[in-house]
């Protein structure tokens, strides 16, 4: 049985790990913003946000400032309690699937060893998915909570979307798992470093499960976007770009806590796919002895930031999906294209004994 | 450990309660959620982690969805008042009270608190499972496979507007 | 460490919940929730025997269960929608042409 003051580091050094890490990614979450203005701006030939500070680099607190001080509606007819808890759940769902993400390696501090997550469990990413299966509640009930046609409409389509995309979403990692032997996140990222070698020759290519699993790999980041309800497959949000689909009826904090759970969304799948496809947090390793800790961190936000970049740089170029196209891409392709993918993987997995 | 077990229990006993005694189905089916995942936690507490994030994923994320979609497209509202004789309650009542009476009896009977502590450890992990469902319980899993093959045609079918 | 009799007693609660509102309920979608209920509770017994019986069994048996209980959860549902579409009603009550 662990002792007193045992037990209170564990819980002292969990607090500061949350801390951090929600400081963090609040931060991330409210550049991600900035970055997609400027990004969508320069793509579209104009400049975007570049009055409030330098480049515009506050325009995010300015935002903020924004949505605090605007009029909160709730609308008449509306369901009160399920209006309130709608985009409150959404929120902390968001929030709640960064708990087992590893961002780097770790250190020993004092002969304790403290790595960078606030914890690993042995089936971590059934974890995530449990949160993403979860989520879909609140848009479900932002919708219907609204009493209006739009919404509900926007709600239920969205749900729709959410729950085929979980599918293949779910498919398209089964091949990695494979490949690594372990549901454990960190143990995913272990299992990818070093090279790869072909017949004891080493190839200078990471060991990393993308070369393994393109079809992989491309079905989940496809089925990533479409969970994540981004552009193109962000029909129900954006329906006809008059009415906000689900969140039409909200305002000022409320609306702010779904946009700000997108964006968590978007950072946790980034996440999820350099974990699962890219090494995580595995690169070239140098230097001091501090360096050499916060160097894989490094690495891995590196990482996630090209995955947020290219999730913006898609949201600036293509068009948007028709609603049928959408359900039957990924009904009638990326289910099948997953299957085919676990099939593949288990043979050649079997063949090499 | 053992607070845990106590809290997540009131929790889904009060939750349970919510939703028998609800008049909108859409609070219901949120007391029902809320029962799978304090459920889900009790799982874990005996150790079942990959029991415990099954039933979050497929109980309380796809088909308690399924409940939620239908209840929302069907605009199910309030629950009017029975107009049927009070038979029903003036026998069920007591049935349900001898049942839940001579469930807590049986149980008080057969598992006195005193009994032997538990083995060590179950290993709950999705390994332990997979071996166990793919060397012993195969011809269930791909019996189980058709059923759902024959449960979805069967929504389809069902629910179709015109043939 | 909580005795078996602990969470025997939690599912035998749940399930006379389930079965209180499965006779008392008039909308069917509500029945069809406490049947879930029902089903739950059970499950929550068979953890508990597989935990205390050393057991994996136990598991196993949850694990067909809930995926049954979702195969019936699709059917039952279709079945509500088309006895909506029907009656426009969701009251059982309203359901009754095969009673004497």
């Amino acid at each position: 049985m662990a002792t007193f003051s045992d037990t209170a580091v564990l819980v002292i050094i969990a607090a500061v790990k949350i801390a951090v890490i929600l400081g963090v990614l609040l931060t991330a979450i409210a550049y991600t913003t900035w970055l997609e203005r400027k990004v969508v701006a320069h793509i579209q030939a104009r400049w975007g946000p570049y009055l409030v500070g330098p480049h515009g680099l506050l325009q995010p607190l300015a935002d903020g400032a924004k949505f605090i001080l605007k009029e909160d509606i709730l609308p008449a007819e509306a369901d009160k309690f399920i209006y309130w808890l709608a985009p409150f759940l959404g929120f902390v769902l968001a929030f709640l699937s960064i708990a087992v993400i590893p961002f780097g390696e770790g250190f020993t501090l004092f002969g304790r060893q403290i790595r960078f997550e606030i914890t690993d469990l042995n089936v971590g990413l059934l974890f995530v998915f449990a949160v993403t299966s979860l989520g879909v509640y609140s848009i479900a009930l932002a919708g219907w909570s609204s009493n209006s046609k739009y919404p509900l409409f926007g709600g239920l389509r969205s749900s729709a979307q959410m729950i085929s995309y979980e599918l293949s979403l779910g498919l398209a990692v089964i091949g990695a798992i494979m490949c690594a032997g372990t549901l454990s996140l960190r143990g995913i990222v272990d299992a990818q470093s070093g090279f790869w070698h072909i017949h004891g020759v080493n190839t200078w290519v990471p060991h990393w499960y993308v070369f393994v699993q393109p079809i992989g790999f491309f079905v989940y980041f496809t089925s990533a976007i479409a969970e994540t309800n981004r552009v193109p497959f962000d029909l129900p949000e954006g329906e006809t770009e008059l009415v906000g689909g689900f969140h039409t009826e909200y305002s000022s904090m409320k609306f702010a806590m779904f946009f700000m759970s997108e964006y968590a969304n978007m950072v946790t799948v980034s996440c999820l796919a350099t974990i699962l496809f890219f090494g995580g947090w595995h690169g070239p390793r140098f230097g001091p002895q501090i360096l050499q800790i916060f160097l894989p961190v490094f690495w891995f936000c590196l990482k996630v930031f090209c995955f947020l970049f290219f999730y913006i740089w898609m949201r600036g170029t293509l068009p948007r999906f028709r609603y049928d196209q959408l359900m039957s891409l990924g009904w009638k392709f990326l289910l099948p294209l997953g299957l085919l993918n676990i099939l593949l993987t288990s043979f050649l997995i079997a063949l090499r004994g | 450990m053992t607070l845990l077990f106590y809290i997540f229990a009131a929790v889904a006993v009060l939750a349970a309660l919510n939703m028998v005694l609800q008049r909108t189905p859409v609070y219901s089916a949120l007391s029902l959620i809320v029962v799978l995942c304090s459920l889900a936690v009790v799982y874990l507490l005996l150790g079942a982690d990959f029991m415990a994030v099954i039933q979050v994923i497929v109980y309380a994320g796809a088909i308690m969805v399924l409940f939620v979609f239908v209840i929302m497209l069907l605009n199910a509202g309030h629950e009017r008042p029975s107009h049927r004789s009070r038979l029903v309650r003036w026998l069920g009542a007591p049935i349900i009270f001898a049942l839940f009476f001579e469930l807590l009896v049986v149980i008080w009977d057969q598992f006195p608190p005193t009994s032997a502590a538990p083995p060590a450890h179950l290993d709950g992990s999705p390994r332990a499972i997979g071996t166990l469902l793919f060397h012993n319980y195969v011809l269930p899993f791909e019996v189980t496979s058709i059923l759902i093959l024959v449960a979805v045609l069967g929504a389809v079918v069902l629910a179709k507007k015109e043939f | 460490m909580v005795p078996l009799s602990h969470y025997l007693a939690l599912s035998v609660i749940l399930f006379v919940l389930g079965a209180a509102g499965f006779i008392f309920r008039r909308n069917i979608i509500t029945v069809f929730m406490c049947i879930e209920l029902m089903l739950n509770a059970v499950n929550l017994a068979f953890m508990a025997f597989s935990r205390f019986l050393g057991n994996l069994d136990g598991q196993i048996f949850v694990f067909f269960v809930i995926v049954v209980a979702a195969a019936e959860a699709a059917v039952g549902l279709a079945i509500i929608i088309a006895l909506h579409r029907n009656r426009e009603s969701l009251n059982i009550e309203d359901v009754d042409a095969m009673k004497m």
